[in-house]
């Protein structure tokens, strides 16, 4: 397991979070609508090969919630900001559902930091004709959970683990800025879709094929949409590929890295 | 004490076996199980009764919003205002009220009311509210934003009901370039406002401060809330330097009024149980979106969970917590008064028809409540 440091920084006049371990080539991962408030085996795995930075979104944990936050592309233009004044290039920019939609805000911006591109079963999109199931404003914990995994064992952990104190705060506090960014439309930004070929950069869409909450025929679309982009659906898996099959997710990260080269 | 009867216009013809396929009367629920042909007959049913309360001398009738529901069929009450307001002469018609943070364009509600102020040459009284959880997910509005977009929307109506215009506006989510309001409202400044609301601090602090002084009523609670928000309403008045009035505090709850006691629980029980257990019924994350509470109070209230999702409630339940107003003209006056005693409100707004109560049972018990409720505290109240 290799360690992280756990800090503050300030940018765009906003303190966030910000865990990072690890050596070697920069990845940022920008987190789902669950938060990023813990250091994962996946990143922990990751962190063997490079420098994984893991932010708290403004509005999530132990970030601030800035008053100038309206919506996702506010987001985008903030990390943006935090790549410029960490002075990094050649990042592997990788989101993950609400966290993969603000990559792909960031990357129709302004790619001129990123090295490649990673999208996990990422938000963003809307297809007529493509319906997404269900309503994570109207699943209670226990039917979102339920849905978040294909493997009906992990989501009863899930379930097993109280949500109280602090972390029911930060639930809390994370559902009210999922709201703010997402409610309406429902997790997409009308827009976007129409600029995803300005994203140039090698890009992988991975997407856990059961997912309940995105449909897997989002993730053809965003690889059909984007130039350089390649898919890879992983098998028996919902939502959260990074938690429910890590292994498999940071060996398909890794040789796309690879073949990408430095 | 003045009596405005205030009706939600149900959908009271609903097939209660609903609830063994939908989990709630709100959003989710298919609309198939409305049918237009007893639609047309219940509005025009309520409409009468609403026209009858006037002839049975209540000070003012009240209709109010919801959408996507079967508890309530007037997704836009103007509607309704403006029947009544042509069919009735006296009594004051207030809409209470409005749910602002659902709007696109706050404008049309500064318009429709002084449309309806004019019509009624002053007769009306505005409510605002920012509508129940649900109302987020029935238009898609986003509750992260109701606080703000609730206060942007109410500075917005009041300057163009009082500033000369045309003026620009240039708020964080609403932006005209032209504000010029044509009617201008009847009553000067404005029609009085009056907030109806479950009970929270920031809406009391910002309701009773002396720039606004509206009325607050406290609708469909237990009693032991009301009678707490009240103190908290004449305590904050009182720490802006100002005694509140009777005027600023409005009660609103369900009351039947039978021959006797017994006789009275035994007709509304069914009725008062479909409102409170099956009209009313609604999933935790439908009645509290994010955002739609602040993060205190959704803590507060997470801890009294049980509030909400507490079990089936029976009448007795209801009536014992001041809920539901239930029984003889004489018992139903005797709580009134008591609650009066100790609150001091001004305005009570009995809501005579609750979710399947027949119009006949209805009318019924409105004229016992005429008769001999009313004319009793309204003595009383001039005598004190």
């Amino acid at each position: 397991m290799v360690d992280f440091e756990h800090t503050t920084e300030r940018v765009a006049g906003c303190g966030i979070s910000v865990r990072q371990g690890g050596e070697g080539p920069p990845l940022l991962f920008l987190h789902g609508a669950g938060g990023g408030s813990e250091w994962l085996p996946f990143m922990s795995e990751l962190a063997r090969r490079y420098t994984v930075i893991v932010p708290e979104h403004p509005g999530f944990g132990d970030s601030e919630s800035p008053g100038w936050l309206r919506e996702v592309g506010d987001l985008a233009y903030f990390y943006l900001d935090f790549l410029e004044q960490r002075g990094l290039r050649d990042v592997h920019l990788v989101g993950a559902s609400l966290g993969g939609w603000i990559a792909a805000e960031l990357a129709v911006r302004n790619q001129h930091h990123l090295r490649t591109l990673t999208l996990v079963n990422s938000a963003g999109i809307h297809v007529k004709g493509l319906p997404r199931k269900g309503d994570i404003f109207l699943w209670s914990r226990e039917e979102k959970t339920r849905r978040l995994y294909h493997d009906a064992g992990m989501a009863e952990a899930a379930l097993a683990v109280p949500l109280e104190g602090e972390a029911m705060d930060r639930q809390l506090k994370n559902a009210l800025t999922t709201a703010l960014l997402a409610w309406q439309p429902r997790l997409y930004n009308p827009q976007l879709i129409k600029w995803l070929h300005r994203i140039t950069v090698p890009t992988l869409v991975l997407w856990g094929a059961e997912d309940q909450v995105i449909p897997a025929a989002y993730g053809e679309q965003f690889a059909q949409r984007i130039p350089n982009a390649r898919l890879v659906n992983f098998e028996a898996c919902g939502h959260l590929p990074q938690v429910e099959c890590a292994e498999r997710f940071v060996s398909a990260l890794g040789e796309f890295f690879e073949e990408v080269g430095p | 004490m003045k009596f405005f009867f205030f009706h939600l216009m149900p959908y009271a013809d609903l097939d209660l076996s609903y609830r063994d396929k939908h989990n709630s009367a709100w959003v989710t629920l298919p609309n198939k199980y409305y049918d237009p042909k007893k639609g047309a007959q219940l509005y025009n049913r309520y409409l009468d009764e609403m026209e009858y309360a006037e002839e049975l001398g209540f000070d003012g009738l009240c209709v109010n919003e919801h959408h996507q529901t079967a508890y309530g069929l007037m997704p836009i009450p103007g509607v309704m205002a403006g029947a009544l307001s042509r069919r009735t002469h006296k009594a004051k018609i207030a809409i209470l009220g409005r749910a602002l943070p659902l709007l696109n364009n706050p404008l049309t509600v500064a318009e429709e009311f002084a449309m309806l102020d004019n019509i009624t040459s002053g007769r009306f009284i505005a409510g605002f509210v920012r509508g129940i959880g649900a109302e987020y997910h029935a238009w898609g509005a986003n509750p992260a934003l109701s606080h703000a977009r609730f206060h942007e929307a109410h500075d917005l109506i009041i300057r163009a009901w009082t500033e000369t215009g045309p003026f620009a506006f240039e708020g964080e989510h609403y932006h005209f370039d032209y504000v010029n309001l044509w009617p201008r409202p009847y009553q000067e400044p404005h029609p009085p406002i009056w907030v109806p609301s479950q009970g929270s601090t920031e809406t009391i602090e910002w309701a009773a401060d002396p720039s606004r002084k509206y009325t607050y009523l406290q609708t469909f609670s237990p009693v032991a809330a009301m009678e707490r928000f009240m103190t908290m309403y004449r305590d904050k008045a009182e720490s802006y330097g100002y005694q509140a009035t009777s005027d600023q505090l409005g009660w609103a709850v369900p009351i039947f009024v039978g021959e006797d006691d017994a006789s009275a629980v035994e007709e509304a029980r069914p009725h008062i149980e479909n409102f409170y257990n099956w009209f009313l019924r609604m999933p935790p994350e439908m009645l509290l979106p994010p955002g739609y509470l602040s993060l205190p109070s959704i803590k507060g209230v997470m801890k009294s969970k049980k509030a909400i999702t507490g079990g089936y409630q029976t009448i007795e339940s209801l009536m014992e917590k001041g809920m539901f107003l239930c029984g003889s003209a004489e018992s139903v006056r005797q709580q009134i008064e008591h609650y009066q005693s100790k609150t001091r409100f001004g305005y009570i707004l009995p809501m005579m028809q609750f979710a399947t109560l027949p119009a006949d049972t209805t009318r019924r018990s409105m004229k016992r409540f005429a008769e001999n409720v009313m004319p009793q505290l309204r003595v009383q109240q001039q005598g004190a």
